[in-house]
């Protein structure tokens, strides 16, 4: 079957004396830090509660929707569930999720540098996370909003009795934690590279998330301003979405999905970032059209831009605009694809591993594409009137977010929790728990193609009772995606205390931060590093222990199998 | 990255009198402009008026001139940004067509915005 | 990461530092073009659909206070100017003096400002319950503060108005919408820039600016000077609507 990319030998390993987890101790030295690496974990505390507390009010959503009548909560509560599943998910969790944890440990390390640009504003950007987040719960503690992740007027602004300033606030605060990561990183990728680290050695989820910065900056500051004039207008009556004053609802719409729809841009980018790194190592073959995949990642920033209006197509709005917009929406597309082709060519003749970062990035290459076609078919105006506010549009962008974004997320947790931790998680039972969340995510979503093709409206807390089967396959679907979020988040937090110590790079792979001791110095680089070499070439570093062809040395025969 | 260019240039207080003095007069005319009747051209007088005055403090006071090349893509960044937010959903509202053909609603016939009843 | 005199710990040089320090600024002031991008928005939609309401809604607002504001802004950008130049060229003195001339006129500005939106309140030009377009017209003992040739054109032009647009009163909140949300987001960065300029102040007066080092001086340069880009636009859009009638 499969083999082990990591060679056993010599005697055990062990961790080095001084790291960034041990330099200091005590509650001040994690809640004062500078230190990016130690950020990345207080972010990926924070982000794991936020996707559990997300997760709760999934799990109500579908232990509601088991039966057609709507018999456990009330029309109200079930508006509010959807709509915390939605607020909580998207700015809480999907947003920072892999620039805030994996951004923030990785890019100084694959730069060459000591720290980000900006160290004070990167943990600043984690308490204001901190504190938008506590507006949010107080929101949710005092009773919710009912109005939709998307917030639309004239509902939030003037009919809705439910919490929607509070949680408004919140996410207002937290947009800018975004747009400080944002500058952080830009700033550091032009600024900070080593010596010989030019832009076209850079890995490529150094690139991505370049170009979600670029999305963060260009774009949260609108959902700001948006969501302040909404809030303007709850609290003190100003009129810009008011019909009764001459306001346009719809301009509510145009503003919030101009940052709304490059938002999930944010989310997937830095996933393909992910991607990027594990199909060249557990292929041991250079990633397939460098140069396209990074104008590739540009491209999807700068075109995702100019399709928001997609989300608006049965708005009313000119229709001259949603032809132009659909247009766009279509074009968008293309970079994507370009990506996946490069992806495939550089499986093909490569050494294939089959570790569980690789099986993550395969779930994601399918996963990423249904998802990705389906939103052609959405695109499609005389399509998307049928679909539109239906579950084909649930199903498709879950695809993308939980299928695409989630599992590039875990597959990157599990590639660099050896250098995060110093220590492997357990191969087996990580595979395991791999399969677990594909086959539960496949039985929640798919079925809902289905049922939006066959007409359920989405946000509607009751349905047809013909819709019940695919319902149920739904929720069963769901509990079994739960057991596969629970499984790693308890053997990875095993792992950091007992697993297997891993040694510099226990994969083998070819970027900067695999240079450096597992868990890396407080200062990441003892000698600032000169880089001479170009990315994901396995063949010119001898010292990865690997052969012409990319196969670990082994006397000429791959390693055993079962290497723990 | 390029080591020597952002050196301090450092500009001469005399320069920022010269600016200092035009914005004043560029002030003062976007007043005068103002009560001349141009028709629909008030707007891009005024509007042209201010960006002059914005691209000076931009290149002089900013000294976004004597800056190195990727402040000044930076600069262009966001104003090709504020043009897409403006341009794609003012395209939006100025395309709309309601179904007596009138164009809707961002119709100067004001007695038209009332939602029509039949 | 320690600090070795000037130098942060992360950098290499102090070139380098000085550069990522200008980076990060310009790309933040990019946040904000964006970030009131989204309210010009609102307001260049609704001036276009309710070109009446919002040609009434400038006449209400004082050229003459408006024109003094925009010179003394542009006055404070001059003397924020002559602050960073100062630090450039190692005038320690002059520093503290320039930016205290900054802050005057910013004050200034509040001032003005102060006055005007207080008489907003007092004509009834609030959105919400109280808002009434005509309530200096129909109530000109309320509104001494206008002379009678100013007021009867504001008459004239209110008449004028109400027949192009039976609903004025309800879109003539739509451009004090405008005018309270875009002053007001001025004036709320206004407000932290003058914080950062008493900052400035203060570590001007202990000496620790130089030419070597005085990022921080030019920083908040960059800042006050788009804080004075905004009202450049600010003013033509919102006070010279129709004047020329």
């Amino acid at each position: 079957m499969s083999t082990s990319s990591t060679i056993n030998t010599g005697p055990a390993l062990k961790l080095p004396e001084k790291h960034y987890l041990n330099a200091s101790y005590g509650i001040r030295s994690w809640l004062l830090t500078t230190d990016h690496k130690r950020i990345a974990l207080l972010y990926l505390a924070s982000v794991t509660f936020f996707f559990f507390i997300g997760g709760f009010f999934a799990m109500m959503i579908r232990l509601h929707l088991m039966s057609p009548y709507g018999t456990l909560l009330s029309a109200d509560t079930y508006n509010r569930m959807f709509t915390m599943h939605g607020v909580t998910m998207v700015f809480f969790f999907l947003i920072p999720s892999i620039p805030a944890v994996l951004g923030n440990f990785l890019i100084p390390l694959m730069v060459g540098a000591k720290d980000l640009a900006f160290p004070k504003i990167n943990l600043l950007s984690w308490y204001i996370y901190i504190i938008g987040g506590s507006f949010t719960l107080y929101s949710m503690m005092t009773g919710g909003l009912d109005t939709g992740w998307t917030f639309y007027t004239p509902l939030s602004t003037i009919y809705s009795n439910s919490a929607v300033a509070p949680a408004v606030v919140g996410v207002f605060i937290t947009g800018f934690s975004s747009i400080l990561t944002g500058l952080n990183f830009l700033v550091t990728v032009h600024t900070m590279r080593a010596p010989g680290m030019t832009w076209f050695r850079l890995p490529l989820f150094v690139w991505a998330h370049y170009a979600t910065s670029v999305v963060m900056i260009l774009g949260t500051p609108v959902i700001a301003i948006t969501l302040g004039l909404a809030a303007m207008e709850r609290v003190f009556g100003l009129g810009f979405f008011n019909p009764a004053m001459g306001g346009d609802p719809i301009l509510f719409q145009h503003l919030f999905w101009f940052y709304s729809h490059p938002a999930v841009y944010i989310m997937i980018l830095p996933a393909m970032g992910v991607i990027s790194e594990l199909i060249p190592t557990f292929a041991r073959k250079k990633l397939f059209g460098y140069h396209f995949v990074a104008a590739a990642s540009l491209a999807i920033a700068v075109i995702g831009f100019l399709v928001w209006a997609h989300h608006m197509f049965l708005t009313g709005q000119s229709t001259y605009a949603a032809l132009a917009f659909s247009f766009l929406t279509f074009l968008v597309a293309i970079p994507s694809a370009v990506k996946v082709f490069n992806w495939t060519a550089t499986l093909f003749g490569g050494s294939i591993s089959f570790d569980t970062p690789m099986l993550y990035a395969f779930g994601f290459l399918g996963l990423f594409l249904v998802g990705g076609l389906t939103g052609l078919f959405l695109g499609c105006l005389g399509i998307d009137m049928h679909v539109h506010d239906t579950y084909f549009v649930v199903a498709h962008f879950h695809y993308i977010m939980v299928g695409g974004a989630v599992m590039g997320y875990l597959g990157g947790l599990h590639f660099w929790w050896p250098k995060i931790t110093g220590r492997k998680y357990p191969e087996w039972l990580a595979r395991i728990a791999a399969l677990v969340l594909f086959v539960g995510f496949n039985l929640t979503f798919f079925p809902q193609f289905v049922l939006g093709y066959l007409g359920m409206p989405r946000r509607y807390h009751v349905y047809p009772p013909e819709f019940q089967v695919y319902n149920v396959m739904s929720t069963a679907g769901a509990s079994i995606l739960a057991v596969g979020y629970l499984l790693p988040m308890i053997y990875l937090m095993w792992a950091a205390f007992y697993g297997e110590v891993a040694g510099n790079n226990p994969w083998p792979a070819t970027g900067l931060e695999w240079t450096t001791p597992s868990p890396p110095p407080t200062e990441n680089f003892e000698v600032t590093p000169v880089v001479t070499w170009e990315a994901y070439d396995f063949h010119n570093r001898p010292e990865l222990g690997l052969d012409v062809l990319g196969v670990p040395r082994h006397g000429g025969m791959l390693p055993a199998h079962g290497d723990d | 990255m390029s080591e020597h260019e952002h050196s301090e240039h450092i500009v001469p207080p005399s320069l920022y009198l010269v600016i200092i003095l035009t914005l004043m007069c560029l002030t003062a005319l976007t007043v005068a402009v103002a009560y001349i009747d141009l028709g629909r051209f008030n707007i891009v007088a005024a509007l042209g008026i201010a960006t002059i005055k914005a691209t000076l403090v931009v290149l002089f006071f900013m000294h976004a001139k004597y800056s190195p090349k990727r402040t000044k893509l930076v600069i262009f960044a966001g104003i090709f940004w504020l043009i897409i937010l403006l341009f794609m959903t003012l395209s939006d509202y100025a395309s709309r067509v309601d179904y007596r053909g009138v164009r809707y609603p961002m119709s100067q016939n004001l007695t038209l915005t009332h939602a029509p009843r039949s | 990461m320690h600090r070795t005199g000037a130098l942060y710990g992360q950098f290499e040089t102090l070139e380098q530092q000085k550069e990522t320090a200008s980076l990060g600024m310009w790309i933040f002031l990019v946040t904000e073009v964006m970030f009131f991008g989204g309210i010009m928005l609102a307001y260049t939609i609704n001036r276009h659909t309710y070109y009446h309401a919002f040609a009434m809604g400038s006449q209400t607002l004082s050229i003459q206070l408006g024109t003094l504001n925009t010179g003394v802004l542009l006055a404070s950008s001059f003397t924020m100017a002559m602050a960073v130049w100062a630090a450039q060229v190692g005038k320690k003195k002059l520093i503290p003096l320039f930016l205290a001339l900054t802050i005057v006129l910013g004050f200034i500005f509040f001032g003005v400002k102060y006055v005007e939106y207080a008489q907003k309140f007092h004509h009834h030009l609030v959105p919400g319950r109280n808002f009434d377009i005509a309530y200096c017209v129909n109530n000109p003992s309320q509104c001494e503060d206008i002379n009678a040739k100013d007021m009867e054109k504001e008459r004239e032009e209110l008449t004028a108005a109400m027949e192009a647009d039976p609903d004025l009163n309800a879109h003539a909140q739509l451009y004090y919408s405008a005018y309270f949300g875009m002053t007001g987001l001025h004036a709320l960065h206004m407000i932290i820039g003058a914080g950062l300029l008493f900052w400035l102040l203060r570590g001007s007066l202990a000496g620790r600016f130089s030419a070597e080092w005085n990022t921080p001086v030019d920083l908040v340069g960059l800042y006050w000077h788009f804080v004075d880009i905004v009202w450049i636009y600010l003013f033509p859009l919102l006070y010279l609507i129709d004047r020329h009638k």
